[in-house]
């Protein structure tokens, strides 16, 4: 009972992670039909903002201190962040101590930017092009994106915690009355599902309660007879397009510390959320954020060792590999339009 | 001319044909003695190193340390261990008086496209040498395409038993130490440390060295009187390992051994962290977590998590030997930082192959062979080393090595615990950890 609560716990944050992905990726899809292989790299992006804003807040002033040598015997070079020159030892740490959340706001312009400029620069010119060239050229730029990464911040994961006050578990169990240690959950994971549930509860209140989402919705089910009103769809799909970056971008940060910052982390999650997508049902945004929680669940079960072992022992290794992939096969041949899918989504 | 043309002997002509041209050309006769045989003023090394994948920062230390290797080999810079060398044949002049050059290739961290690239360093290259590694599977796969091709390979951060063991071959050399010396290193300082009623989990990566050092871990710690309650192999490819750390305390277990390496062990550390494993205490005694192979990189990326961790490592910079300390000042001052172990067994192999060539008076790879075959030198970091003829390993002191408690800079992250006297880590040829296989005959190829 405590190792499939354990496994449901950790299925839901690696399913938030899924989730708000593909929710960017289906508020693309159904918006601007473009199907996005960059997304992955959006996340990516959003995980290296925390990575960017911790050098900034640690770039510091040196000094030579001669009583210390450094690895060569040279005088030892002190570093001190100018944040701590400012505003003191204690606020000056307490701010570098928080940079995770406080990337959240220095991300939120730079997602937004990242993807207007994505959009407009190059995705744009491939709205009227087949699927097929939309795949190739999204996915030639998110490995653009990555190298760019790579090539500024090294190919190794670079640590990123969260504050101090997040760090470490609690006993899970214990509140729920099991075992003590039976049921151990991290306090960031929690955060983490936390916010995922925050953001998909605004992006879906901001398109079912605000004009604006309205005739997004409207352009989704019917573009032509909304552009025919007289609005300007397309400004507005741009629009939810650098909406939908700074949710992946959110995303990234929020899970940095979960997982150290890497160039590859966008490649990591895409597949698994194109599968989410597709699984969800395409165009939809609830099917989108059902089968990314489903499918971030069953994964985590997957790599129980019981599982392993059992379908070890009917020939089937390495189950918690390819167990998303069976589920979607699963799904797909029953309801060949996903769990949430529309009639008429790419069935043309 | 009275032969007329026909159908049939032009498809005959051009099935011979085709086949020539296909055939790869490692596997086609010429007239040097040995593949890639050099003819010029220069020879050219490969250096195939993982450029992408979980190993990639240690790929590019180990890149940075070949190039200072060909610097000094070619008479720049300081000369770094060239000067503490035990063995004097190097003069600075390049090898037997080529320059040396070197190309690159990128291994990912696959076996497929490290022999790609390896392959492509031999045929259109014309590399007469290849080193490399960061993964044994990759290693392994290497050595067993340069055996087939003819030329020497000298590997670079390997750990698997299988390297010097069942997968060893003739035209192979591993400097490196290897999980069975790690295990014997490791296993009294954590019986000292930790008490011999323990209980081990292990989390291992799904390759061969993950199996290899895990067998070797667990023997030596089981002869020491601690249990293993269980090993989980996780992919190499995972980067998020809560749902394998999730399970560990709830097991019985009271140790964490993590048979990770580079990126896969940041990110297991980091989970197993965040559960809050060192913070708990099962069966009455503290958790704690055991990493057996450490690095200085992958200690840095996993940032403070680190700290009084235990763990082996091949060579550190914070030793004070001439050797050591010349290459750190080499490096350093050239790089700004000190160099890993991969850095410093990468610069050590190819020091030692100039030197082997120096000594017997060619490139050929069975003349080569029999000069490292037996070969005891010291000055290059690890104090006195010995090539065993046998399986083409180095035997010398190991490092067991702990996360400092209080780092003084960003790359005095580990401190080093004991030096484990060779004798102590030694073992036979025929251990049943390494049974199986042979190193088969030199191959110079061509």
């Amino acid at each position: 009972m405590d190792a499939i609560l354990l496994q449901i716990l950790n299925g839901l944050d690696k399913g938030s992670a899924y989730a708000l992905i593909a929710l960017g990726l289906t508020l693309i899809f159904g918006t601007l039909g473009v199907v996005n292989f960059a997304h992955g790299a959006l996340f990516m992006i959003g995980a290296f903002c925390v990575v960017t804003l911790q050098k900034i807040l640690n770039l510091s002033t040196v000094a030579i201190d001669p009583t210390k040598v450094d690895f060569l015997g040279n005088p030892l070079k002190v570093k001190t962040p100018y944040i701590v020159n400012w505003f003191g030892e204690a606020a000056g740490s307490a701010i570098i101590n928080w940079s995770v959340p406080l990337a959240i706001l220095f991300a939120i312009p730079i997602m937004l930017l990242v993807g207007y400029v994505m959009e407009r620069g190059l995705i744009k010119h491939f709205y009227k092009r087949p699927h097929a060239d939309q795949i190739l050229v999204t996915f030639g730029l998110a490995i653009v994106l990555q190298e760019i990464i790579k090539a500024c911040y090294g190919a190794n994961p670079i640590p990123t915690p969260a504050p101090e006050i997040f760090r470490g578990s609690f006993d899970f169990g214990v509140w729920i009355g099991m075992a003590e240690n039976a049921v151990i959950y991290p306090y960031w994971r929690l955060v983490y599902f936390a916010f995922s549930a925050l953001i998909i509860g605004l992006v879906f209140a901001f398109l079912q309660f605000t004009t604006f989402g309205m005739v997004v919705r409207a352009g989704m089910a019917d573009r032509e007879t909304v552009g025919l009103l007289g609005i300007n769809i397309d400004k507005r799909f741009t629009i939810m397009f650098g909406i939908a970056a700074a949710v992946a971008g959110l995303a990234g940060v929020m899970y940095s510390p979960i997982n150290s910052p890497n160039y590859h982390m966008g490649m990591d999650f895409l597949v698994l959320s194109f599968v989410v997508v597709v699984v969800g049902g395409m165009g939809s945004l609830p099917g989108a954020v059902l089968a990314g929680f489903t499918l971030g669940i069953l994964e985590s079960f997957a790599s129980m060792n019981e599982v392993k072992g059992f379908f070890e022992a009917i020939y089937l290794p390495s189950i918690d590999q390819i167990i998303i992939y069976l589920v979607a096969i699963v799904i797909l041949l029953v309801r060949p339009r996903g769990l949430m899918g529309r009639a008429g989504v790419m069935e043309e | 001319m009275s032969k007329q043309l026909t159908r049939r002997g032009v498809l005959k002509s051009g099935a011979v044909v085709g086949a020539g041209l296909t055939m790869p050309t490692i596997f086609t006769s010429s007239a040097a003695a040995y593949t890639n045989e050099p003819k010029g003023g220069t020879v050219t090394l490969g250096f195939n190193v993982p450029q992408s994948g979980p190993y990639a920062d240690e790929g590019a230390d180990e890149l940075r340390a070949y190039k200072l290797a060909v610097e000094h080999l070619n008479g720049g810079g300081d000369a770094g261990m060239m000067k503490t060398f035990s063995s004097k044949a190097l003069k600075g002049n390049g090898i037997l008086g080529k320059k040396v050059k070197y190309v690159t290739g990128d291994t990912q961290t696959k076996s497929d496209a490290a022999r790609a690239s390896a392959k492509s360093m031999i045929e259109k290259d014309g590399a007469v040498m290849i080193t490399g590694g960061s993964s044994s599977g990759v290693a392994i796969a290497v050595q067993g395409l340069c055996q087939e091709a003819g030329v020497i390979f000298m590997a670079g951060l390997t750990h698997s038993n299988d390297t010097t063991g069942k997968d060893k071959k003739a035209n192979g050399f591993r400097h490196f130490f290897n999980g069975h010396m790690s295990a014997a290193a490791l296993a009294p300082v954590l019986e000292k440390k930790y008490g011999k009623d323990r209980k081990a989990y292990h989390l291992t990566a799904d390759y061969t060295w993950g199996w290899t050092q895990q067998a070797s871990i667990a023997a030596a710690t089981e002869a020491k009187g601690w249990k293993t309650v269980k090993n989980v192999l996780t992919p190499l490819a995972t980067t998020d390992f809560s749902s394998y750390v999730a399970p560990v305390l709830n097991s019985g277990a009271d140790i964490l051994v993590l048979n990770h390496y580079g990126g896969n062990m940041i990110n297991s550390l980091t989970s197993a962290v965040q559960f809050g494993l060192r913070d708990k205490e099962v069966n009455g005694k503290n958790f704690e977590i055991v990493v057996p192979l450490y690095s200085r990189l992958m200690a840095r990326g996993a940032g403070k998590n680190v700290k009084g961790i235990f763990g082996s490592t091949n060579w550190h910079w914070s030793l004070s030997d001439a050797g050591s300390k010349a290459f750190v000042k080499s490096f350093g001052e050239k790089y700004g930082f000190p160099p890993s172990q991969a850095a410093h067994t990468c610069y050590v192999q190819t020091l030692l192959y100039a030197d082997a060539c120096e000594r017997s008076g060619t490139f050929n790879p069975c003349g080569v062979g029999e000069a490292l075959e037996g070969f005891k030198f010291d000055g290059l970091g690890n104090g006195p080393t010995e090539y065993r003829k046998e399986d083409h390993q180095c035997f010398k002191d190991v490092l067991v090595v702990k996360g400092k408690e209080n780092p003084t800079s960003q790359f005095d992250v580990l401190e080093v615990v004991e030096v484990t006297p060779r004798a102590q880590v030694e073992y036979k040829p025929d251990h049943p950890m390494f049974k199986g296989g042979s190193l088969g005959k030199c191959n110079p190829g061509a």
